[in-house]
């Protein structure tokens, strides 16, 4: 099935609102979907008889940088029956000063998303709703700050004690 | 900048709820950071009744150091030493993943040298099968048996004496840039290495002697941690763990990146011989068959390298380097098979005039093992735990990060 199939198989059930837009410019195209629909889109896709995308490879957090205001979520799908791969991209604008971006959770859909989310959200602060166990992995749980954001200040303290860089 | 999600107190409260409770009831025991049968600084909190495990909560991120923020502040060939850092016991795959990204992007994959190609998938080969000894090795360990774990060491030893002749370092190479190589391989490199084959293959014999076919060793392993199909590929399981399952699926035969559709080789996977499909047994012997092709595959490069892809004297394994690693904007997520499964790379490039990407994020095989584990250690006991986390074959290293 290639990539327009797949477009017009989604948009065929869930309406031309799912997809806000695509990329092609690149090696491997994508497509934007609706943020709110991401799970179902993923069930669906997971599902379906005709696409099988039953293995999530890769799920990244990604903040676009303080100007552009944004963050996202990169999904990396596989289809090992069909031997096919898709990237589904969300993102939204969002005011960091007002909290964590706060995106739907697919650890319904691919439990391998389970500990991909705490990293996200412990890395870059995506907030995942639904989420069954939402703490922090790589980094300790009062750690302050996330650091891959683009704006993350290095700490200078952490428990009272000076890092020395 | 603290903000903090009021959500995410819920989630630390209801660990901690749990974790109270647990200590009323039942034990909360912790198995690491510095257990040896942890293979690093894992630390697993185990909720116990008696000596049956009713969960297991993983803690890692002790070996963590932050290699996406390395990767995004770095140029890509920069960051080749921090990839070697990842699966420590098997650098070479981990840098021939990324060189392989960023060469697509940059679309000189076509035009690299059939000889850097086999030299490259030669070394990852060896780099392979030092890792699978060691996988082994410390498995026989941690199930009891130590002969197993000193003769294998004693083998790896001589790869790892290879590979430092090649690139000058013991297990952190830097030896696979965008590209090209480092350096050709050294003269005597590839009589060495035939040496070693011929050296070698007695040994697996005495291997499956002393452990695969050991009758302790399997009522130890057969039927122990079985993992489903489904299960396996629901929590993103692969490599020898997914194969184990008894599902085919290779990446070096799914993509055929490199030179991989030139090579004959077969893709062994678990048969439930000496119990359950998906069993220790199976994943254990998956790797051992893999040492096999690794060997073949081995073969077949030093055929080609020796004949017609001789080194010659005006051969210059550096002349296609790029001047300038600056891709076109895009994303690309890259994929391949390495000693633990799926190793993939995902890069975000937005700037045309940059040679540092904007996100780098690795999808590392041994963190998506590691995370099926709480599934299949439900009520089982605490030495078959053991077993079953052996068997897993993680490298710290790559699940920190």
């Amino acid at each position: 099935m290639s990539f327009e199939d797949i477009k017009l198989l989604l948009i065929d059930r869930f309406g031309a609102d799912v997809i806000e837009g695509e990329e092609t410019g690149g090696l491997q195209p994508a497509l934007f979907i609706a943020p709110d629909l991401i799970a179902d889109v993923c069930l669906e896709l997971r599902n379906n008889s005709k696409t099988y995308f039953d293995f999530l490879s890769c799920l990244t957090g990604v903040d676009y940088g303080v100007e552009a205001g944004r963050f996202g979520v990169v999904y990396h799908l596989a289809s090992i029956p069909y031997k096919l791969q898709l990237t589904l991209k969300i993102s939204k604008e969002h005011d960091r000063a007002t909290g964590e971006p706060v995106f739907k959770s697919i650890t319904s859909v691919y439990r391998t998303a389970d500990w991909h989310e705490r990293e996200a959200y412990d890395l870059v602060g995506i907030f995942f709703e639904d989420h069954p166990d939402l703490r922090r992995i790589l980094l300790p749980d009062d750690w302050e700050g996330y650091p891959l954001r683009k704006d993350y200040q290095t700490a200078e303290f952490y428990k009272g004690i000076k890092i020395d860089y | 900048m603290n903000i903090r999600n009021s959500k995410y107190n819920d989630a630390l409260q209801a660990y901690n709820d749990k974790i109270a409770a647990a200590s009323v009831e039942d034990m909360v025991l912790n198995m690491g950071p510095q257990h040896p049968s942890t293979h690093g600084v894992l630390r697993l909190e185990l909720i116990t009744d008696g000596e049956i495990v009713k969960e297991v909560i993983p803690h890692m991120g002790y070996l963590h150091r932050c290699f996406e923020k390395h990767g995004e502040s770095l140029t890509y060939q920069q960051t080749i030493p921090f990839t070697d850092r990842l699966d420590y016991l098997a650098s070479m795959n981990n840098s021939h993943a990324w060189v392989m990204g960023v060469e697509r992007m940059l679309g000189i994959d076509k035009d690299i040298p059939k000889r850097i190609e086999y030299i490259r998938v030669l070394v990852c080969e060896m780099n392979r099968i030092a890792s699978h000894l060691i996988a082994i090795g410390t498995y026989g360990i941690d199930i009891g048996a130590f002969t197993p774990f000193l003769w294998l060491f004693k083998d790896r030893e001589h790869i790892m004496g290879m590979l430092e002749w090649a690139s000058g370092s013991r297990m952190l190479y830097n030896y696979i840039w965008v590209g090209g190589l480092f350096y050709d391989l050294p003269v005597g490199f590839e009589e060495r290495a035939r040496e070693f084959i011929n050296y070698f293959r007695p040994k697996m014999v005495e291997l499956n002697q002393l452990l695969t076919d050991n009758q302790i060793f399997i009522s130890r392993t057969a039927n122990i941690g079985v993992l489903p199909r489904d299960v396996a590929i629901n929590y993103g399981c692969s490599g020898p763990m997914l194969r184990g399952s008894g599902l085919k699926w290779d990446l070096r035969r799914i993509d055929n990146y490199s030179v991989y559709p030139e090579i004959d080789f077969d893709v062994p996977v678990g048969k439930g011989e000496m119990g359950t499909l998906g069993d220790c047994w199976d994943r254990y012997k998956v790797r051992v068959d893999e040492i096999e092709q690794s060997l073949r595959i081995m073969e077949q490069c030093l055929d080609r390298l020796q004949n017609e892809l001789k080194r010659t004297a005006d051969f210059d394994p550096r002349a296609k380097l790029p001047r300038k690693l600056t891709p076109k904007p895009q994303d690309y997520y890259v994929r391949c098979e390495g000693a633990k499964g799926e190793l993939g790379f995902y890069f975000m490039h937005t700037d045309a005039r940059s040679e540092i990407p904007f996100r780098a994020k690795v999808r590392s095989p041994s963190f998506n093992n590691l995370s099926v584990l709480p599934e299949i250690t439900k009520g089982v006991m605490i030495a078959d735990l053991i077993a079953i986390f052996g068997s897993i074959d993680i490298v710290l290293g790559e699940v920190d990060r």
